[in-house]
């Protein structure tokens, strides 16, 4: 799976130090291993957003404030907001390990203090991924994002670790019976 | 230039002779760690995406049954299921059932799994716990962890080091838990985000290794990627006897670059706490003193081993919890319950009218055994105390040290434990 060009899509503004248990509260841990059902309860545990998931549309992107993702490991975080129908997140900053995990799973995410303090709530919004350029039609505006460094970068476009390690493996495979013989 | 502790594990993890800040790495890994919640979906990541049939090296792996075991519902007895079907099938040799293991931060350290100089990474944010036992040990994702078993390698950004050094000597009353707490309140929860810290001080010489290990396992609630300590007396005590390799510790030469260091006078710091709804909102224990309480809750990775309950024990013996508040007492591992029934404890525990559980993170992270209604109040031992951590999002939390929660289980309300006990023992102060 390779990434989009270009995501377009319209905003839902989150705040600052949103946890991973705000996104997605332990309890559903249980279904670590169903994103659709994880995707039901995204965002449930911040206040007043307990019904949040089920007006998401197909989509649309989410815009955080500082250090979101905090907490936890649980990588069921990213994957539930992906589960919820979220095509990018946006954020004035991540914190490492919902950074990580998203660059892992291939899943974008962009960091940009500009645009997450000027978005608003149901802007409508156009990113150009591989520019880093963020659109605003809502307020003919455009902000630019952070670019990440090219290994990072790589593993995005590639669609995560995965299909790295494969290729990590295949190489071992392809070594090992030069080595031995 | 010289490098410090951090980089230099990272370094040799590479392969290099010298790493820099912002670097990106590729890194051998000595140790990892995973349990019954980011075992399964890694496992089904790396045999069913990455195409892995056998994990790297089952000998420097381990895995433990904690969060939601023994299983607190079906779906709960799937995921431990899962894990040790994987555990088994792919023959790692550090697997620890329900019964036999515990909460895995504690668990790693006491079995002389995680050691000096080591790279180790853990499927859970507080694996940063491991670093009191200088090496550089982080928390990281289930795709992380999937990479991890199937190549011995992952990824690494060689983080900026932040070195906090801490003059004289706590205060009576005054714990590691709550010098972490203040540093967190003056530097904030992302005021070392994806940052080394890098603890050091006079103070650190009198700080045992069960109370540095509450100090690293709280270095994510300041956003960190992992916190570290020198290597003294103290480690190597603790690791006699129990280290199951050889191990090579690590300094930090005299002209490494920090990015910035912050110091504090370890004698000023006051007993304390983190107010709802942050690990960051410190305050003194006398601003809060009085709050009313539903809750109490010792356990975790974070301050619930042998010497938290010694601690505890110390202020609940002869005592009764006070009517209307319940105590929920969590040791952290099962070697840690075995111990506390040799000395006692538990039967203080339970005279007192306390509810004392297996070994499991349980209540911490609101999976069972102890999860907050809306409106209740609980002061915690725990780590963390964002909205919903331990249950309901307007249930509120108070996180401190064990002394200070068990003697506001006897009187109902935040309390000095010096109202309830005259002095900590010697050797529990």
């Amino acid at each position: 799976m390779t990434l989009p060009k270009t995501i377009r899509g319209r905003a839902w503004k989150f705040g600052d130090n949103i946890d991973t248990d705000q996104i997605i509260p332990a309890k559903y841990a249980i279904y670590s291993l169903d994103e659709k059902e994880l995707g039901k309860h995204a965002m449930e545990g911040v206040p007043g957003r307990e019904t949040w998931a089920s007006q998401v549309g197909q989509g649309d992107i989410l815009v955080g404030g500082s250090n979101f993702g905090c907490g936890s490991s649980r990588e069921i975080a990213p994957v539930a907001i992906r589960g919820a129908g979220i095509s990018l997140v946006i954020a004035d900053s991540f914190a490492r390990i919902f950074f990580r995990n998203a660059i892992n799973m291939g899943y974008p995410i962009l960091q940009s203090p500009e645009a997450s303090e000027a978005i608003e709530e149901g802007d409508e919004l156009e990113v150009d991924l591989e520019q880093g350029i963020i659109r605003n039609f809502s307020k003919s505006n455009e902000y630019h994002s952070e670019a990440f460094p090219p290994f990072m970068t790589e593993l995005l476009r590639m669609g995560g670790l995965v299909p790295w390690v494969r290729k990590q493996l295949e190489e071992r495979r392809r070594q090992k019976p030069a080595a031995s013989g | 230039m010289g490098m410090t502790m951090t980089e230099k594990i990272l370094a040799r993890g590479a392969g290099r002779d010298t790493v820099r800040p912002g670097d990106l790495v590729l890194a051998k890994v000595d140790f990892a760690m995973g349990h019954d919640l980011t075992i399964p979906p890694a496992g089904k990541i790396m045999r069913e995406q990455m195409g892995a049939e056998k994990i790297w090296d089952p000998e420097r792996v381990a895995v433990t049954q904690d969060h939601f075991q023994p299983a607190k519902d079906a779906a709960s007895a799937t995921l431990g299921r899962l894990t040790r079907e994987f555990s088994q099938q792919m023959g790692i040799k550090w697997y620890f059932e329900v019964g036999q293991g515990g909460i895995c931060h504690t668990v790693l350290p006491e079995n002389g799994l995680v050691l000096p100089g080591e790279l180790v990474v853990g499927a859970d944010s507080h694996s940063c716990t491991y670093g009191a036992l200088n090496n550089f040990a982080t928390g990281i994702g289930s795709t992380d962890l999937a990479c991890v078993l199937a190549l011995g390698e992952l990824w690494f950004r060689v983080p900026e080091t932040l070195k906090f050094v801490y003059h004289h000597r706590l205060k009576e009353w005054v714990e590691a838990k709550d010098l972490i707490l203040y540093v967190i309140g003056q530097i904030g929860v992302d005021g070392a985000r994806s940052k080394a810290m890098e603890h050091t001080g006079e103070a650190l010489k009198h700080i045992d290794m069960e109370a540095r290990l509450t100090m690293t396992n709280m270095a994510i609630e300041a956003g960190a990627k992992n916190g570290i300590m020198e290597f003294d007396e103290v480690t190597r005590e603790y690791l006699d006897g129990r280290a199951k390799r050889p191990y090579t510790p690590v300094t930090s030469d005299p002209d490494a670059e920090y990015e910035k260091v912050f110091e504090f006078d370890a004698e000023k710091v006051e007993l304390g706490v983190a107010r709802p709804m942050s690990p960051d909102n410190y305050a003194p224990l006398s601003e809060v003193a009085g709050t009313r309480l539903d809750q109490v809750f010792i356990g975790s990775c974070t301050n619930s081993r042998i010497t938290d309950l010694r601690r505890a024990a110390a202020v609940l013996e002869n005592h009764k919890v006070a009517p209307g508040v319940r105590l929920i007492i969590t040791p952290s591992s099962h070697q840690v319950a075995i111990q506390a029934e040799r000395e006692g404890l538990i039967r203080t525990f339970l005279a007192a009218g306390a509810a004392w559980t297996t070994a499991t993170c349980g209540a911490c992270l609101g999976g069972h055994m102890g999860v907050l209604g809306e409106g209740e109040v609980c002061l915690s031992t725990t780590n963390r105390n964002f909205p919903g951590r331990m249950g309901h999002p307007k249930a509120q939390v108070y996180l401190s040290n064990p002394a200070v929660a068990a003697a506001s289980a006897v009187t109902g309300v935040i309390t000095h434990p010096s109202e309830v006990l005259d002095k900590m023992p010697a050797g529990l102060a």
